[in-house]
């Protein structure tokens, strides 16, 4: 095993057990943080892409933003073991029911998808001046369409707020 | 495998340096703070431990040791002690991609004074300062105390409303640089002028943001003692109460370095280039250069606190909001118009 296999086993460990500390922990704050440290092993698997800007990108905002905004509300929520409502038997087993529906469609859509590995040359595919010149000169519409996209949903937030 | 373990061992001992820096000069802020608040107020400030009361940090960093560690019972204690570990943490990893200096030559190897340079080196300051906010919160909320909870909320709200103004006025710095690697900005600034005369506004915005970025007065509103008993360290005793205040002289010792290179150039400084002098005796130079600035901001920072009162907390959020972002996003604009013009 060479280094970065060694990183990536670890990498991977740590992502699939904090993953799984989101959804078993009582907590609702713990598991706001089991997903901060969850995002933070996925940006670590784009640096061992060599995708820096996605990496520093993807903790901006969502481990510096909207996680931010999550444990805004928990917090305030004043959420307790004690006030917590008892969920009902019959919506555990619609949980697990819809959850294992979506697992078959996964595993069935990803099945025959083919993987082509990246090609050895082009391991700076993912550095911001390449994103970049991508992103405005092949696909400058769909960037252009999804920033208005962005200014609409921010005005929207806006007018919500400004509202008496 | 083949580790050039040159390499490693250089960078574990830059790594060593730069942190033992930071604390150091965080140290050191702790006495000029009260210096220059004493000098302001017309007193003598601390002369009682060693020449000038140069020993006076470390008085306070033994009697902070020492102190009884109250951790309050009805707390959350793991998250209560992570807290101030995160703050702490955060406050020490920007230091990472400043470039401390040129390159130093030993023995055939080129050294470069920065730990990290890479490409992004702009975004990952951003990235690191937008997790800041979580020691607070996490400290505030895991005291299980109203006061700490509405004093971290404060500083979280703060905190965020002014990173949009401060991402703002540095989108403008990167249309000039074209480049986010703060290697490449400080070089570009050694053979021109310095960043700040082509944006005035943006410095002027970063400043400010800044300021609340490291909740200094007069936005030190998470700390208004008369409102809220002391902040969000309330509970806090001990080294965990001083990692918290420790945490907020390094931030601002950093944002001091980081300014200093964005704005102001750096390591680099007039005729550099046109003394004639050795290359290593001219980083070494360069260093002595970008310490100076940043004693200057240090020293702004301090001023500052010991002049103006502090805001309320409506008109805070509405200078960031309502005047911040505007104009930092003018600002902008007018970046784009220029570099429009002067390519033609």
């Amino acid at each position: 095993m060479n280094t970065q296999q060694v990183i990536f086993l670890v990498l991977s460990a740590i992502s699939l057990a904090s993953a799984m500390g989101v959804i078993l922990s009582k907590n609702p704050v713990t598991s706001v943080l089991c997903l901060i440290l969850t995002f933070f092993t996925i940006a670590g698997h784009y640096v061992m892409l060599n995708a820096q800007f996605l990496a520093v990108v993807h903790i901006i905002v969502y481990a510096g933003a909207i996680m931010v905004l999550f444990l805004f509300v928990i917090m305030l929520m004043n959420l307790n073991a004690d006030v917590e409502p008892q969920k009902r038997n019959w919506l555990k087993y619609a949980g697990a029911i819809s959850g294992g529906t979506l697992l078959v469609i996964l595993v069935a859509a990803l099945r025959d998808a083919s993987m082509p590995s990246l090609q050895s040359g082009s391991t700076d595919i993912g550095l911001i001046a390449n994103l970049g010149k991508t992103l405005f000169h092949q696909y400058v519409v769909p960037f252009e369409i999804s920033s208005v996209l962005f200014l609409s949903a921010m005005v929207g937030a806006v007018v919500i707020g400004k509202k008496e | 495998m083949n580790i050039d373990w040159f390499f490693i061992i250089e960078k574990i001992a830059l790594i060593s340096g730069v942190l033992a820096l930071s604390l150091g000069v965080a140290m050191y802020s702790t006495w000029g703070e009260r210096k220059v608040a004493a000098i302001i107020q017309d007193r003598r400030g601390p002369n009682r431990a060693g020449f000038m009361g140069l020993l006076q940090p470390l008085a306070d960093g033994g009697k902070l040791f020492f102190k009884e560690e109250i951790i309050p019972t009805l707390s959350h204690r793991f998250l209560f002690i992570l807290g101030p570990s995160l703050a702490m943490l955060v406050a020490c990893m920007t230091s990472a991609v400043i470039p401390w200096g040129d390159t130093l030559t030993i023995g055939g190897r080129q050294v470069s004074l920065q730990v990290a340079d890479i490409n992004i080196g702009i975004l990952y300051i951003f990235g690191v300062v937008s997790l800041g906010v979580y020691g607070i919160m996490l400290g505030g909320w895991a005291s299980n105390n109203k006061y700490s909870l509405l004093a971290s909320i404060r500083a979280a709200s703060q905190i965020i409303s002014y990173e949009l103004a401060m991402g703002l006025s540095l989108i403008a710095l990167l249309m000039l640089t074209g480049s986010l690697s703060l290697k490449d900005i400080v070089e570009q600034q050694r053979h021109s002028y310095w960043n700040v005369v082509y944006q005035p506004l943006g410095f002027i915005i970063f400043l400010i943001c800044a300021f609340a970025e490291c909740n200094r007065t007069p936005f030190d509103l998470p700390e208004a003692e008369n409102e809220l008993n002391g902040g969000y360290h309330l509970e806090y005793s001990s080294m965990k109460l001083g990692f918290y205040l420790f945490a907020e002289y390094i931030n601002m010792f950093i944002s001091s370095a980081l300014m200093a290179s964005m704005y102001f150039g750096g390591y680099s400084f007039p005729f550099m280039d046109s003394l004639g002098l050795d290359a290593n005796l001219i980083t070494i130079l360069g260093f002595v250069a970008l310490f100076i600035k940043i004693i200057c901001f240090l020293f702004l920072f301090m001023w500052v606190r010991w002049t103006i009162p502090r805001f309320r907390y409506d008109q805070l959020m509405r200078l960031g909001w309502n005047i911040m972002i505007p104009i930092a996003i003018v600002n902008m604009l007018l970046t784009g118009a220029w570099i429009l013009y002067k390519q033609g």
